[in-house]
């Protein structure tokens, strides 16, 4: 394997998470709901999806306990936000204290233990392809579903009749109560759906990209999600550049230092929070008209009859 | 079967005080039940976390440390929510007044010395927190970029860059190469309120905070145009008020709140600069600003009630080998309950049966 090869094969194991993490938020973001509690559901599901692993020694089962952690992290939130209509920044960001302290409970007995990475997954033919073959085809089974779950939300929501509902929740939502659509049970199902991803991407860290728990280890890779999909103006394919663009980042600085490069190593590790501020002020400023937030984003509905 | 919620008319006082009252208890109970499917007598385990942080002086003391830097900066942060500018970066402002203090405290070490070296480190934490906590304002104001998440960015930043700072320049020559910085001065260490005590004068500076804050919010204009800002934006408009000035105005004040607060405890109880000065302040005020509900003198009582469970934290992983995450699940639970319980001063609840035409 080459170096480039190399590089572009880890730059695509950073970028993963961060993109499953993102387009599950966008469709949450989507249907008008705010959910800061990324950071707390993806370490659940790294967390859980470690424990879980270990104890039945299966990585498959690890995975659904993973997505089912971020389920019951979200069912949290969509009882708060939801059901008490609730302020959505303070009930995220309490989910993401909750979720970093539960999962350090949850994760203190398997700290120090070790599974194997996941195996990759050889498409055949496919991956003997020169320079890009490996990297593209010959990766674990997380690439490829990455890759499918962004192509389906981008076809739910821009090519089904239901994606366009959950789109007019966001926009507006006393307009689509208006037309008949149980917003909250739409914002639910969405809001489950970020916490299944969240869950999933976590999972990956633990079971593949490190692969063992340690507390803490998402490092903000929740919060840099969000990041991606205000990033993306809320379109899955942007969702991927800018999932891919965080994950390059971020290797070419791990590179860069092991490369022997004369700069401090924290400038480096700062490096993708500092792209993360400068993307995002790039984006805003120039945004146009249609490329805006969804009105209703992190405004409580509350159906009056 | 499904919840109905219909607006009150009528925000009674009397419930306003209840409600953080109700979280407390809630918390206290779920907390007895994890305890439970932890294998620990939740009796004697919350024993440990919230009555021996306060069975003696000594505890009393470190209960006031701790409470300090939260009720400083979660003053700072209802200002911020009030306002609506979602302030969540406190964490790095802390760190980087911490950063500015201490630059004046090694400058001057070995140098220059009087009792004016530690008043200019507060003001040098101030200015340090507050240039930090306008970065977000900024681009905000200036990009619409979001606030949540830039604030959050520079907590990194700055964590990051006070690593660098005790592990290269700032490194003690005689530490034995520790990542840590030189012991500040006598001068530069923050007055002890007793002799054989931990308890300095950040407590009382955050008292007067306190004092401060709850004059701006209830007796002057500032503070109504604060409220009005975050409550009635067009109203905030038609005032004449800036909302954009507005923005400034409170991220610098809860930015120099929280540099305030990181000087005060690097200068107060550790007495140098070391790689990792907080056990997560910034996060824990934003829950404090909550359960005080967003006002200064709630934020105080909030704050000891948190600063309780960072010390029962502390003595139950000593005592009963519990992980300090254990800290964390309560600040959380803590705060979910404080958002439940408002859900019912602002709204009457109902259960329905059946499917309404609402759903």
């Amino acid at each position: 394997m080459t170096m480039f090869e190399a590089i572009l094969l880890t730059i695509i194991t950073a970028s993963t998470p961060l993109l499953i993490a993102a387009v599950g938020q966008l469709v949450v973001e989507r249907s008008g709901v705010l959910n800061l509690g990324m950071e707390g559901m993806m370490i659940m599901g790294a967390a859980c999806g470690f424990a879980v692993a270990i104890l039945t020694g299966n990585s498959a089962i690890g995975i659904v306990a993973a997505i089912i952690a971020g389920m019951a992290m979200s069912l949290i939130f969509a009882a708060l936000t939801l059901g008490l209509a609730a302020n959505q920044v303070a009930s995220g960001l309490a989910l993401s204290i909750f979720g970093l302290g539960l999962s350090g409970v949850i994760g203190a007995p398997f700290v120090g233990a070790k599974r194997d990475a996941m195996p990759r997954l050889d498409l055949p033919v496919l991956s003997d392809l020169p320079i890009i073959g490996k990297a593209l085809f010959g990766q674990d089974p997380y690439v490829y579903a990455s890759f499918a779950l962004t192509f389906g939300v981008w076809w739910f929501l821009f090519r089904t009749r239901p994606g366009l509902v959950l789109r007019a929740c966001g926009e507006s939502h006393a307009s689509a109560h208006a037309l008949g659509y149980p917003v909250l049970k739409i914002r639910l199902l969405a809001i489950l759906f970020g916490g299944g991803c969240a869950g999933l991407a976590g999972s990956y860290l633990s079971l593949v990209y490190t692969p063992f728990w340690s507390p803490g280890m998402t490092a903000g890779r929740g919060w840099i999600a969000l990041a991606i999909v205000v990033f993306a103006s809320w379109l899955p394919w942007r969702a991927m550049a800018g999932a891919y663009l965080f994950g390059g980042i971020t290797i070419l600085q791990l590179h860069a230092q092991g490369a022997g490069v004369r700069i401090p190593s924290q400038l480096m590790a700062a490096l993708p929070y500092l792209v993360t501020i400068i993307a995002l002020v790039i984006i805003m400023s120039r945004r146009t008209g249609q490329q805006t937030a969804p009105a209703s984003l992190g405004t409580p509905f509350v159906p009056d009859r | 079967m499904r919840l109905v919620l219909t607006k009150r008319e009528d925000a009674s006082p009397w419930m306003s005080l209840v409600s953080p009252l109700v979280a407390v208890a809630l918390t206290l109970v779920s907390g007895a039940v994890m305890f439970v499917l932890l294998g620990l007598d939740p009796i004697k385990a919350l024993g440990i976390y919230f009555i021996s942080p306060i069975s003696d002086v000594w505890a009393l003391q470190e209960l006031a440390v701790k409470a300090t830097p939260l009720v400083l900066i979660s003053v700072g942060l209802s200002l911020c929510y009030l306002s609506n500018n979602w302030n969540i970066g406190a964490e790095g402002q802390f760190v980087m007044g911490a950063i500015f203090g201490g630059a004046v405290a090694i400058a001057t070490h070995g140098v220059a010395n009087g009792p004016w070296v530690f008043p200019a480190m507060m003001l040098a934490g101030m200015v340090g927190g507050a240039l930090l906590a306008l970065v977000p304002a900024l681009l905000k104001t200036r990009f619409s970029a979001n606030e949540i998440l830039t604030s959050l960015m520079l907590v990194y930043v700055a964590e990051l860059l006070l690593d660098w700072l005790v592990r290269g320049p700032w490194r003690d020559p005689q530490g034995f190469n520790f990542p840590q910085s030189v012991m500040f001065e006598p001068e530069a260490q923050a007055l002890r309120l007793m002799a054989d005590g931990r308890v300095n004068i950040g407590s009382l500076i955050a008292v007067v905070v306190v004092i401060l804050g709850a004059i701006l919010l209830g007796r002057t204009l500032k503070g109504f145009e604060i409220r009005l800002v975050g409550e009635a934006p067009r109203a905030a408009r038609f005032a004449g008020f800036s909302e954009k000035r507005m923005t400034w105005t409170v991220f610098a004040i809860s930015g120099a709140l929280a540099g305030l607060a990181g000087i005060i405890e690097v200068a107060g109880t550790m007495g140098q600069l070391q790689p990792s000065i907080s056990p997560g302040y910034g996060f824990t005020a934003i829950i404090v600003a909550f359960l005080g509900r967003l006002n200064p003198v709630g934020c105080l009582i909030a704050g000891l009630f948190l600063a309780v469970t960072f010390i029962g934290g502390e003595n139950a992983q000593i005592s009963l080998r519990l992980p300090l995450d254990v800290t964390r699940v309560f600040q959380g639970m803590l705060l979910f309950y404080v958002l439940a319980c408002d859900a019912f001063l602002t709204y009457r609840i109902r259960l329905v049966r059946g499917e309404g035409a609402a759903a």
